[in-house]
């Protein structure tokens, strides 16, 4: 386990791991990471594990509330949140996309009525989750390039 | 069934009961929407009618039903003359026509406007085409008529010819018919061919669409050939277009391997795919089926409105 560990250990804060390889800084970015958030922040990219590569996010001081989380299993369905408190896992929490997806992706469709000039935020139903496939709510397509189209 | 108040935006929202309940109501409206008998059902009520988009047959059959129920219409053909050409946004027009009117009719360029519209309207929207997406009231007034010609959909062989892929019509009524059990046959060119998720939705449902370029060996059994427009803009170049649109004609040469009861059906307006000759043989269904739309929608506006004949 040792060998694994690329970055220090934290005292208390969240631990972010298993995201999909590559993908940690649209993590951030969904999360509002680190505008929002005076915390340091230690991300490992592309880290080897048992599963092949991965990325990984640590935040000193902030312990990320796991509902909040669950969107981002958009681009990393196989993530855990681990809780960190005395540098112990004191609550481990693997993400699981919600049925809808409220303003996080724009919609694929150039004349989808969400890409017009309206006061509504896009919105997809969820129809896989893992791998993850969404549909619009309004135009009904189904985007297949998720991870670049976060907002 | 209740339908008071409800919305019309997708064929996707409705139970095949609810789509019967509709289709058997229509039934009883023929004779008025011939104008052999009146009732003012809908006397007093207001239907705001919004096309941003050009409209021939379903606008004047939304407009013509209301009136024949005694209703009134207020609203525009042309957006050019209101405030959407200073950029009001669709959701703003939609609250206007929310407090002026009783129900809301809107066609609009872009995919999931009525969607939209709906979120932004108490009283209940009807879509009558959001771009290249979704036309309910199409896809009723087409099982109406299979329906209506043939007494029952399930286990009809049904014909789709021309595109199938950007029609997104054909779409909802692929699925609407699948949802019936009717057998479908796909005839289409290569680059104009069904979407997979459209074909995957009928498998959902178990049917299993045949595909084929060979239309007159399709039609040979069939019971309903619908037609839809290949558009120009959809081929790289003119010679291609014409080609195409030559191996798809409909003509009464073709019409010679076909069953004696074979209807042709075709969402209008028609271009070049099928002959002006067919027009005056039995096998044309193509203008009934447009008058359909009117007991069809009669149908519906009565119901979402409130107010039974
Ligand atoms: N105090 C700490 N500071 C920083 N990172 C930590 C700390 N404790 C654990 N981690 C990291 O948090 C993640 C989860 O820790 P855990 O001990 O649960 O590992 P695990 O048993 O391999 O769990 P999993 O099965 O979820 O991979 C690991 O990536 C681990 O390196
Ligand atoms: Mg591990
Ligand atoms: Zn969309």
């Amino acid at each position: 386990m040792k060998k694994e560990l690329k970055i220090p250990l934290i005292k208390n804060g969240t631990v972010i791991d298993h995201i999909t390889a590559g993908n940690a800084v649209k993590v951030l970015h969904i999360l509002g990471i680190p505008i929002s958030t005076s915390s340091v922040i230690s991300v490992a990219i592309n880290v080897k594990s048992k599963f092949g590569k991965k990325d990984i996010v640590k935040v000193e001081n902030r312990e990320i509330d796991p509902q909040e989380v669950d969107k981002i299993a958009l681009i990393a369905p196989k993530a855990t949140i681990n809780i960190i408190r005395n540098y112990n896992v004191a609550k481990k929490h693997k993400v699981e996309l919600p049925n809808e997806i409220i303003g996080i992706v724009c919609c694929s469709n150039p004349t989808c009525v969400s890409n017009a000039n309206e006061p509504v935020k896009s919105r997809f139903n969820v129809i896989e989750k893992d791998p993850p496939k969404i549909k619009c709510y309004y135009c009904e397509r189904e985007p297949e390039d998720i991870a670049d189209r976060i907002i | 069934m209740k339908f008071n108040g409800k919305d019309i935006i997708s064929i996707k929202d409705f139970t095949k009961n609810e789509i019967n309940y509709i289709l058997d109501y229509a039934e009883d409206m023929i004779p008025y929407a011939k104008g052999d008998k009146f009732k003012n059902i809908l006397k007093g009520k207001v239907l705001s009618s919004l096309f941003f988009e050009p409209s021939t047959r379903t606008r004047l059959s939304f407009e013509s039903s209301m009136n024949r129920l005694g209703g009134r219409v207020i609203g525009f053909s042309d957006p050019s003359g209101t405030s959407q050409k200073k950029g009001e946004s669709l959701s703003d027009t939609i609250r206007m026509a929310d407090s002026y009117s009783d129900a809301i009719v809107v066609r609009h360029p872009h995919e999931g406007a009525a969607r939209l519209a709906a979120e932004f309207s108490d009283v209940p929207v009807l879509n009558a085409g959001d771009g290249a997406g979704r036309h309910p009231t199409q896809c009723l007034l087409d099982l109406f008529t299979i329906r209506e010609e043939k007494k029952k959909i399930k286990n009809k062989k049904i014909v789709l010819l021309g595109d199938l892929k950007y029609g997104r019509t054909v779409h909802s009524l692929a699925y609407a018919l699948a949802l019936y059990g009717a057998k479908l046959t796909l005839v289409s060119p290569t680059s104009l061919k069904m979407p997979n998720e459209v074909v995957g939705e009928c498998k959902d449902l178990g049917i299993e669409p045949i595909s084929t370029s060979n239309l007159e060996k399709a039609i040979r059994d069939a019971d309903v050939l619908y037609v839809t427009r290949i558009q120009k803009e959809r081929f790289p170049d003119a010679e291609e277009y014409n080609r195409v649109v030559g191996s798809y004609k409909v003509n009464n040469e073709l019409l010679k391997s076909a069953k004696e009861d074979l209807i042709i059906m075709h969402p209008l307006p028609r271009v070049t795919e099928i002959d002006p000759e067919v027009d005056k043989t039995h096998h044309a269904l193509y203008f009934k089926q447009a008058f359909n739309g009117l007991p069809v929608r009669m149908a519906l506006l009565s119901l979402v409105i409130g107010g039974r004949i």
